[in-house]
């Protein structure tokens, strides 16, 4: 801490509370994204927040930093409760954010990034020479060798975040959010970030921190707060707790997801075999050799973190991406060189991770998404049959339950559960022999999710489909799965069966281990 | 009127549903409204004949705002409309002048069927070239086709040297008479252009609401990708609105250069923006997948009324063009009240 010798520590004690939330709660729509969140964040202290994707740690950050209002609840600062408008707002109270999404402006240089927004004016214009300076001497804190007048899109991921995080120092706030700062660091990188968050909260800084790596945050933090499912499962100080107790609050008891269906287990329908498909700057790969293969009747779980390329070995496989190499069956047809909608008509469909941007049709009715992929089977000559096109929708909304007043309800009007019951439907309704699902349980409440499940399990049952769903909570893995696949960098980790726990998962890959 | 639907969602349901009437149907109360204003200001306005003259005018923007209808359902814009028009009159000129073989020194005089046929396939080419660019070469639709206007337009000037084709009538003894028959036969009474654009519209009608094809247009112009995971194969949808595009400019151009009885190289000029202008006027969005036939034909009705009336009642031809200027723009404006947020 020889740092510490050349500032002049402010004095204050440990137990001083900055901020609070007292029953935050938010709504999007009839979703519940935060169900009453009670907490303190210390001066000078690190607070980490736990908890699965959707369980509504980014949420909370948002409301944290100004940039979404909480429903009800109040926001505490300095025991006064404020409002904010806007995230700029919030960082004039001095809270700053740094988001997981770069938020960089690519074009630019470094020290232009860093001083987006808040530039050192002068009367003739802008004080370049002293933002240069600041900005090195910045560098230098965080020891990393980056020229300030490099454009952003010249650098590494990691040092993008690392410019990242150089501006939320700059603009010297007292409570710094960080959503996975160390997501795209080096291990190396990972400890210098630590050095200086130690320092910032030497000098009185509070960070709220988030992390999907628990060994690495327990390293720095001082309280832990678990989310699940936008409840407040526990809050702890560091001192009472380790990697299972987080573990236990974040995943919590099995809810019932639904059951494994008995189905009667084919021939392996979908086979992969050393598939490649390289990554976004074309030297290495992001799905590296996937062997695998999906029975007829079968459900097999994907589980990986980010970046594991479950996506893209999904996308690959279903024909949007372009595999470098290795080969796609279905059944015993090779389907590696068919266009997207030859392998739907070959029976191979997927339901893509983003609905919004993949999987919809906002500007459709329902009924009009549910029929997209089936347009053939209304299809009486030259024109469409509104008869049986109304009977197909009819059916695939009572097959998937979609709530919804008809078919000619807009799409946009439907809760993000039941948006995503059409996308399936949609798919379901071309009758497909393997369906791939990536992420089918994101941004869905806990209820849709079990009827997701539960459709899936009885679909695998009814009509003998294969079925591959991949997930980010282990507590999915085993709900309906036979088997479950572990994805970590592009390989296949490990496989277990339906008997495997959540620790050997997790430890499988990549999460909660060593540092 | 808009503002009673937008702000106040909850005020009484008879002023809601009023409201929303008059937002939904506003391209049609524009036209009652245009029809009954000139019919007070000028009394040889409200009278058959009249609107089967101004329709004659309405056929021409409407063929083209057709094709730019679909463009724009795929979310996409054509502004190489109005030049492929003109180069379609100035080939169906030039091929009704005889075509003459260098090497025998023979002039073939192709009959009018041949004329219209070739004159069409060249619009479908253009647009082809187009539609290539954009969907397999990926240059945005606004450079390609800006780039068409550029190209399409210098060709028309280059062919007739600046000049125009003056006579089109054809002889009847070498076999191709008929070609004004477009421009000046009527059926029934109605020109033939104006039946030519109800066709057209009908088809492209029926295609949009019927086929698998019009859904494909109207998924992939709402969200692209998602309608590419569907199976949807978005590049041939794309390739095929703007040959459709193309194919309704070289319509329009025979239809236009009939009823002159002459191709010029210049004809058709900013009429592209004429056709963008009743398409947006007609509800359609610019962002794609939202629009329908009928509201562009009420969008090319309600300029093609509006500028003829202000001509009918003597107003200057500078007036006509700041009138059709607000009325594009408030058109606009009703559309993003009526698509709110989510039409962005």
């Amino acid at each position: 801490m020889t740092a510490l010798q050349t500032i002049t520590p402010e004095t204050f004690t440990a137990d001083e509370v900055v901020m609070s939330a007292r029953d935050v709660a938010k709504f999007y729509g009839p979703l519940q994204a935060l169900k009453g969140v009670n907490f303190d964040i210390h001066r000078g202290q690190v607070t980490t927040l736990f908890g699965e994707n959707g369980a509504g740690k980014s949420t909370l950050m948002k409301i944290l930093s100004g940039i979404i209002a909480p429903t009800s609840g109040d926001i505490l600062l300095d025991d006064e409760p404020v409002r904010f408008h806007g995230a700029n707002h919030a960082l004039a109270h001095g809270i700053s954010i740094i988001h997981q999404e770069l938020a960089l402006a690519g074009n630019l240089n470094v020290r232009d990034n860093i001083f987006m927004g808040r530039e050192i004016r002068t009367a003739t214009g802008v004080n370049f020479a002293e933002e240069e300076r600041i900005t090195r001497s910045l560098m230098e804190e965080l020891e990393e060798d980056i020229d300030p007048l490099t454009p952003v899109e010249e650098l590494r991921l990691g040092q993008q975040q690392i410019v990242e995080i150089a501006r939320a120092l700059q603009a010297k706030s007292r409570i710094l959010i960080m959503d996975e700062p160390t997501s795209a660091l080096s291990s190396s990188e990972v400890e210098v970030l630590f050095k200086v968050i130690n320092d910032l909260t030497a000098k009185g800084v509070s960070i709220v921190y988030i992390s999907h790596h628990l060994e690495e945050a327990l390293e720095i933090t001082d309280h832990a707060v678990v989310l699940r499912d936008g409840e407040m499962t526990a809050w702890a100080p560091r001192a009472e707790i380790d990697i299972e107790w987080i573990v236990r609050n974040m995943v919590g008891e099995n809810f019932n997801l639904g059951a494994r269906p008995n189905s009667k287990m084919g021939a392996p329908a979908l086979t992969i075999e050393n598939l490649c498909v390289p990554d976004a700057s074309g030297n290495g790969l992001v799905v590296d050799h996937i062997n695998l293969s999906v029975r007829s009747g079968e459900i097999v779980c994907i589980y990986g973190l980010m970046g594991a390329g479950r996506t893209e070995m999904m996308e690959c496989a279903a024909g949007r991406l372009k595999a470098q190499s290795g080969t796609v069956k279905l059944h015993t047809q090779d389907v590696s060189n068919l266009s997207i909608s030859e392998r739907i008509n070959a029976g191979l469909v997927l339901v893509p991770e983003d609905r919004q941007r993949d999987g919809l049709v906002q500007t459709m009715t329902v009924g009009q998404n549910l029929s997209l992929s089936s347009i053939a089977a209304f299809t009486r000559g030259l024109f469409t049959s509104r008869k049986v096109e109304s009977k197909v929708i009819e059916d695939s909304i009572r097959e998937v339950t979609v709530k919804t007043e008809s078919g000619a309800t807009m799409i946009g009007a439907l809760s993000g559960g039941n948006q995503q019951k059409v996308v399936i439907g949609k798919m379901l309704a071309t009758q497909p022999e393997v369906i791939l699902l990536d992420e089918p349980s994101r941004g869905i409440d806990i209820g849709a999710k079990a009827e997701v499940f539960k459709l899936l399990a009885s679909t695998a049952e009814k009509r003998g489909l294969a079925v591959l769903y991949s997930t980010s909570e282990v507590g999915e893995c085993l709900s309906i799965a036979h088997r479950i696949i572990v994805m970590n960098r592009g390989r296949i980790a490990a496989e277990f069966d339906h008997t495997a726990t959540k620790e050997q998962i997790m430890a499988a890959s990549g999460e909660a281990v060593h540092h | 009127m808009a503002q009673t639907t937008t702000s106040t969602p909850a005020a009484g349901g008879i002023d809601l549903n009023i409201g929303k009437i008059l937002l939904e149907g506003r391209a049609f109360f524009a036209l009652v409204a245009i029809v009954i204003t000139f019919s007070f200001l000028s009394p040889v306005y409200f009278s058959g004949s009249n609107f089967l003259t101004m329709s004659s005018h309405v056929a021409i923007f409407g063929l083209l705002a057709i094709g730019m209808l679909l463009v724009i359902l795929n979310g996409g814009i054509d502004l190489s409309v109005g030049s492929t028009l003109g180069l379609s009159g100035v080939v169906a000129g030039y091929l009704m002048q005889g075509v003459e073989i260098p090497s025998s020194g023979v002039i073939l005089y192709p009959p009018v069927w041949a004329v219209v046929v070739l004159t069409i396939a060249l619009g479908a080419f253009v647009g082809a070239v187009n539609g290539v660019l954009i969907a397999f070469f990926r240059v945005p639709a606004f450079v390609a086709t800006l780039g068409m206007l550029y190209v399409a337009r210098g060709v028309a000037l280059l062919m007739t040297n600046g000049l125009t084709y003056n006579n089109l009538g054809g002889t009847e003894a070498l076999g191709n008479t008929g070609f004004d028959w477009l421009g000046f036969n009527r059926i029934a009474g109605v020109p033939i252009g104006v039946i030519v654009l109800a066709v057209v519209a009908l088809i492209i009608g029926l295609v949009l609401m019927r086929t698998a094809f019009g859904r494909w247009l109207y998924a992939s112009g709402g969200n692209e990708r998602a309608a590419e995971l569907s199976g949807v194969p978005t590049r041939g949808v794309k390739v095929s609105v703007y040959v459709l595009s193309g194919v309704c400019a070289a319509i329009a151009g025979l239809v236009l250069s009939s009823q002159l009885t002459s191709a010029g190289p210049t004809a058709g000029t900013t009429y592209e923006l004429t056709a963008i202008a009743a398409v947006v006027i007609g509800g359609a969005a610019l962002t794609g997948g939202r629009g329908n036939v009928r509201g562009t034909m009420l969008g090319a009705f309600v300029i093609g009324f509006l500028s003829d009336g202000l001509v009918i009642i003597g107003v200057s031809a500078y007036w006509q063009t700041v009138f059709t200027g607000a009325v594009i723009v408030l058109a606009v404006l009703l559309n993003s009240l009526q698509y709110g947020r989510s039409g962005r």
